[in-house]
């Protein structure tokens, strides 16, 4: 009733960041298993460098935006459409130079990509550390190692950000249905 | 050995390797994992985890054999294998790196040197039981029989007797 899905929208890009590369693998296997597409980087660095943000960018949006402000509105909402864009990124924490939680953060600064959901996952059950990352943005924290129950949670989210596009009636009947179904 | 014979024999040393703990769920996982088109999966992970284990021990070592030791250097090498461990289920190993980190705090270079020794065992034990498990895989589809799902059969009696011991508990209460 709610949900007219006529475009192939149910290959969501997933960016996975994690500096081992055992569990980039098995992010990879995770994902592609629940029919995600995957790009898998190994820094925080790669992932903003993917993005099309560079390290400076994220923290001066608004000067890079009065230099080139044709640039912007060009890599919006279009990149995304076009299935090169992310539909959510999930990181591991721990990583060496900047942490998965530096990563959060820079995205969340991120004019351009605040509305991609984060999710971040480690292997150390540490509360104060999970409450931090949830208060400051991220939708989910996964403990590792992440199963296939932790990537199907995944989907809610990612069905928050398509229907975005839809008008707001639409939406509020599509996000009932999801929550219901769950 | 015909080909019921090295199936059994499959499940008996799989059956083993859970109960001794060398193995946990999180390898179950990663065999679900593994399909028609990708079924090399298990395989390639654990040749991933062999190749870095044994780095991170060669680090390991030699960072413990410096004049001054750098306790927080040895950490993130024993985090890594803690990680890589726990993700393909060896347990045994991951269990002796969660002392190991204990040490490190410690600053106590006896302990870690110990923990050293005791998580090189503990891996090349794992390495060799799971090097026999995919050689009898191996031999089990090379005779042309299929492997069998180990998983779903222990799930199944687990569901049972679980399912048998609550109804005699609570089929007759009120």
């Amino acid at each position: 009733m709610g949900m007219a899905i006529d475009r192939d929208d149910t290959q969501f890009h997933v960016l996975a960041v994690d500096d081992s590369l055992i569990d980039r693998k098995l992010i990879e296997r995770l994902l592609k298993t629940s029919s995600f597409q995957v790009t898998a980087v190994d820094s925080g660095s790669k992932a903003l460098e993917f993005l099309g943000l560079n390290n400076n960018d994220a923290d001066d949006e608004e000067e890079y935006e009065q230099r080139d402000s044709n640039t912007e509105s060009v890599s919006s909402d279009e990149d995304q459409d076009l299935g090169l864009g992310v539909n959510l990124i999930i990181t591991d924490y721990c990583m060496p130079g900047m942490t998965g939680y530096d990563l959060l953060k820079k995205i969340k600064k991120s004019s351009s990509f605040k509305d991609i959901p984060v999710v971040i996952m480690s292997s150390e059950n540490i509360p104060s550390r999970i409450n931090r990352c949830l208060e400051d943005g991220a939708e989910e924290f996964f403990l590792k190692p992440v199963q296939l129950s932790d990537v199907n949670k995944l989907r809610p989210h990612l069905m928050k950000g398509r229907s975005k596009d839809i008008d707001s009636s639409h939406k509020t009947t599509s996000t009932r249905l999801i929550t219901s179904g769950n | 050995m015909d080909l019921v014979q090295l199936q059994r024999q499959f499940v008996d040393y799989k059956t083993s390797l859970y109960h001794e703990g060398f193995l946990d769920e999180q390898f179950t996982q990663l065999q679900e994992l593994q399909d028609e088109n990708n079924p090399d999966f298990v395989v390639e992970v654990v040749s991933l985890f062999f190749e870095d284990s044994e780095r991170l021990l060669n680090e390991l070592a030699r960072a413990l054999e410096q004049q001054s030791i750098d306790y927080k250097r040895i950490d993130a090498h024993v985090h890594q294998l803690k990680g890589s461990s726990s993700s393909i289920g060896a347990q045994r190993v991951q269990k002796v790196c969660i002392a190991f980190r204990n040490y490190c705090e410690e600053q106590n270079v006896e302990g870690c040197l110990k923990c050293l020794q005791q998580v090189r065992h503990e891996y090349s034990l794992v390495k060799t039981k799971l090097e026999s498990l995919f050689q009898l895989e191996q031999q089990i589809l090379t005779a042309g029989g299929s492997i069998p799902i180990f998983s779903r059969v222990t799930k199944l009696l687990k569901g049972i007797y679980l399912l048998s011991s609550l109804s005699l508990y609570h089929i007759f209460s009120v």
